[in-house]
């Protein structure tokens, strides 16, 4: 069957079981834009390609599924730079198709030229030039397999104007077909390592299991949930894992790091194992690296063996799938002696579409009944400091003179939607509040810009969540400053018919920044301040063909809520007008240790 | 002052990367992006076409070799990594230069290229242009000792380097493989060039 190359491409991408692609046409793409007006695939098409790029990220983070956008050569391709490098430290699996001048043309700067695969090279895990149109399916399916085998991350596929009109002859490519010599995943981890992180798991008086990204990459949060029930260690989420384990499970300690609540964070510092699993020892988690966690014995699982030894030395490393290496595990220590568990093992990996019911029944789980009472010391130290330093807030009414507080907005928003609700934030304040106040008892329900901080992420990415699981209700929590980065994605969501709603915390300021400038520049505020009324948002959202709706006292959240989440034919914008003032607690300054943590002044004693 | 032959904090990686478009690209913009130095760099076609061989010597101090190692080995078109210590391989380089020689120094210059077991090739009026192939560190000698003369130009190659062969017979031979090796060498063997080096210097 001859094909072109154009032809060939979609061809490929229906064959990968896409059925979704965001993107934006333009010269160079033009070929490939044609067969796709006879194509099973769904496309979206964006306003801004950056907004295609995080599109297709939220819906790889809900389906695990790589998302795929297309744009064109030029600025098309720089524009969705973002996306790919965002995806690259997120480890989130991404397809991108960009178009690309004649090959004639390229390296003379011809029209709308640019060297994408140049440009991309040190933010994608690969990327692919075709040169000729016979190569195109073998590029595509080395492409998703790169993309999606392994540590996760983004691909690129750059596609000259002459090679996508070239005709080639069709064949479907096998598995031998992939040319990818240097490229071996691997999977298992080395028995011997596992055996020895099993004996530490059993000698730990102070353990702690801090888990990372990779645990929900792997599809492993029931693997990890039956570990930490079974062992009785407690268990850190990072800003990556939230979901990966209950919130509500007693042996959830939260998410440690610089807004990190006191007990994850403190507990990391005085443990004497970690079993750091899918995470990468962040410097955001680990705040000064020589101060961090002093006295622990490190086990280190990961899938990409260069992020073993990269920040802190492990005692026991271990290159491997954290699902597999963490039933390994389980069976090692059940060879140690280890009961075997009552309940029956739950089956698969966790697939988002089986998020486990019952962390509700969980949390009612006496302490007592689960094992290893040997950690009753560690258990009783954990539940002190909880007592101790709960996350709080100002909840008096006073408190909410200058505004609403967000932590409130969160807590009501939280408890008036279902369970399983995704969360889709932006960076800033907003988010760390996002992720402090709400309760995050499935996987795969919280989307967010971890490793390279992307403001404009959220409404793109709770628009790709959206679309790749539209049974869900998808709330976007947003800055007001993030919001005016990527909002015009809301006019694809209303043209496309995709109901997200967007919480706008609109504290008027470059919140985060701001904080930093109060606290570490003696309130020297410099270029920070927005204005909370321009633009006016709930003009903005109607503009886009969304429902807005503006909040300015407390007895009105609950409400706007209800109304916004009865909205399921077009998207809603909530304008919530918060303190301007308020700031993120707990908080290890930058370059200090952990255990200099600055809690909320409400529960400093004397200075600190 | 030797610039690198001797020194310690220098490895040699031989790394097998895919015979494609862009590779050395890929693998620089690994280096540089990730603040590793690289003290020389020699690209070569590998006796299968659909591979090259980039023979790296990288300062082991701007970055720790295990994670220069996984970092470069993620990169998908890298096949392989030989990881050699000084101590364990067997290096050599290629220095071409044009040195001064005029009537009375010529006689000298050919002396001292003769010692290092070098070439002439080629001979102008009062300069001559000099091949000399040995171990990085008797490149190094030779240079401090042509340099009184003058030297007009020099270009070096960057090195390649094999494994040293282990010679007892109870032992395995030290092969290439696929993976980095562990640091150390075998200790009781000996490199025929090295001590030439000691009897210039
Ligand atoms: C694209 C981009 N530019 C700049 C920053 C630096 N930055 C981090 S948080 C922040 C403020 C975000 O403001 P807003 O969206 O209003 O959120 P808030 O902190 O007020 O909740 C800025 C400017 C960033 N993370 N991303
Ligand atoms: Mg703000």
């Amino acid at each position: 069957m001859r094909l072109t190359g154009a032809q060939a491409l979609i061809k490929s991408l229906e064959m990968q079981g896409v059925e979704v692609m965001f993107g934006l046409p333009g010269g160079a793409i033009l070929p490939v834009y044609d067969p796709i007006i006879d194509s099973s695939i769904r496309h979206v098409l964006v306003r801004h390609e950056q907004g295609a790029g995080h599109m297709a990220e939220g819906y790889a983070h809900v389906t695990g599924r790589p998302g795929v956008a297309m744009v064109t050569s030029g600025p098309g391709a720089t524009n969705i730079v973002t996306p790919l490098a965002d995806a690259y430290m997120d480890s989130i699996p991404l397809v991108v198709v960009t178009g690309q001048v004649a090959t004639s043309l390229i390296g003379t700067d011809g029209f709308q030229e640019s060297d994408i695969t140049g440009i991309t090279m040190g933010i994608t895990k690969h990327n692919w030039l075709v040169t000729d149109a016979a190569d195109i399916p073998r590029v595509v399916a080395e492409a998703f397999h790169v993309a999606t085998t392994g540590r996760p991350g983004p691909v690129l596929v750059d596609l000259p104007k002459d090679v996508a009109n070239a005709e080639m002859e069709w064949y479907s490519p096998g598995p031998d077909d992939l040319d990818l010599p240097g490229y071996r995943p691997v999977l298992e981890g080395d028995p011997a390592a596992v055996k020895k992180a099993a004996e530490l798991v059993l000698a730990a008086e102070r353990p702690v299991i801090y888990a990372g990204g990779g645990v929900l990459k792997a599809r492993g949060a029931d693997a990890l949930r039956e570990l930490a029930e079974r062992t009785g260690v407690p268990v850190v989420t990072t800003l990556m894992a939230r979901g990966a384990f209950p919130d509500s499970h007693p042996l959830c300690l939260g998410m440690p790091g610089m807004h990190g609540n006191y007990t994850a964070v403190t507990a990391m510092q005085r443990a004497d194992l970690l079993l750091a699993l899918g995470s990468r020892f962040d410097d955001r988690v680990t705040g000064r690296v020589d101060a961090f966690a002093p006295d622990a014995t490190v086990v280190h699982v990961d899938i990409d063996p260069a992020e073993l030894n990269k920040i802190r030395r492990a005692d026991v490393a271990i290159a491997g799938d954290c699902r597999i290496v963490t039933e390994a595990l389980l069976a090692a220590l059940e060879a140690l002696g280890l009961p075997h568990s009552a309940s029956t093992r739950a089956p698969g990996g966790g697939s988002p579409a089986d998020a486990p019911a019952g962390a509700e029944a969980l949390a009612g789980t006496p302490a007592a009944a689960l094992p290893r009472s040997r950690l009753a010391p560690w258990r009783a130290q954990l539940s002190e400091w909880q007592e101790r330093h709960p996350l709080v807030y100002d909840r008096s009414p006073e408190g909410s003179a200058n505004g609403l507080k967000p932590q409130f907005v969160l807590e009501t928003l939280r408890d008036a939607t279902p369970d399983d609700t995704i969360v889709v934030s932006g960076v800033g304040q907003h988010q760390m509040f996002a992720s402090q106040w709400w309760r995050f008892d499935h996987p795969y329900t919280w989307v967010n810009s971890g490793g390279l901080g992307t403001m404009g992420f959220a409404v793109p990415a709770s628009i790709g969540a959206k679309v790749g699981r539209p049974d869900r209700m998808v709330w976007a929590v947003d800055g007001d400053g993030c919001f005016q980065m990527t909002a015009q994605e809301l006019v694809t969501a209303s043209a496309e018919r995709i109901p997200v709603k967007v919480a706008i915390l609109n504290n008027a300021y470059l919140g985060m920044v701001r904080q930093w400038q109060e606290m570490f520049y003696e309130e020297r505020y410099s270029e920070v301040y927005l204005s909370p009324d321009l633009p006016d948002y709930v003009r903005w959202a109607e503009a886009m063909g969304c429902v807005g709706l503006r909040v300015e006292s407390p007895d009105e959240v609950g409400p706007a809520i209800d109304k916004a989440n009865d909205v399921d034919d077009r998207p809603v914008v909530i304008d919530f007008r918060t303190d301007a003032f308020e700031k993120v607690f707990p908080m290890v300054p930058a370059g200090a240790s952990n255990d200099d943590i600055v809690v909320d002044p409400a529960q400093q004693e004397g200075g600190r | 002052m030797p610039a690198f032959g001797t020194d310690k904090r220098h490895h040699t990686l031989t790394v097998l990367v895919e015979n494609k478009a862009g590779v050395l690209a890929r693998v620089a913009g690994l280096f540089s992006r990730r603040g590793y130095n690289i003290y020389s760099l020699a690209v070569a076609p590998s006796d299968d076409v659909r591979f090259s061989r980039i023979t790296i010597v990288v300062d082991v101090e701007s970055a720790p070799l295990e994670q220069v190692v996984k970092q470069l080995d993620k990169l998908v078109p890298v096949v392989s990594i030989t990881e050699l210590d000084p101590a364990s391989a067997r290096e050599r380089e290629l220095l071409l230069a044009t040195i001064e020689a005029g009537e009375s120094e010529r006689g000298q210059v050919i002396q001292l290229v003769n010692v290092f077991e070098g070439k002439i090739v080629d001979v102008g009026t009062d300069r001559l242009t000099v091949m000399v192939a040995g171990a990085p560190t008797k490149l190094d000698d030779f240079e401090d000792l042509v340099r009184g003369y003058g030297i007009v130009e020099l270009q070096r190659t960057g090195r390649v380097a094999l494994p040293k062969l282990v010679r007892s017979a109870a032992r395995t031979p030290a092969s290439l493989s696929d993976r980095p090796r562990a640091f150390g060498g075998s200790d009781h063997d000996h490199d025929p060039d090295s001590t030439e080096t000691e009897k210039a210097g």
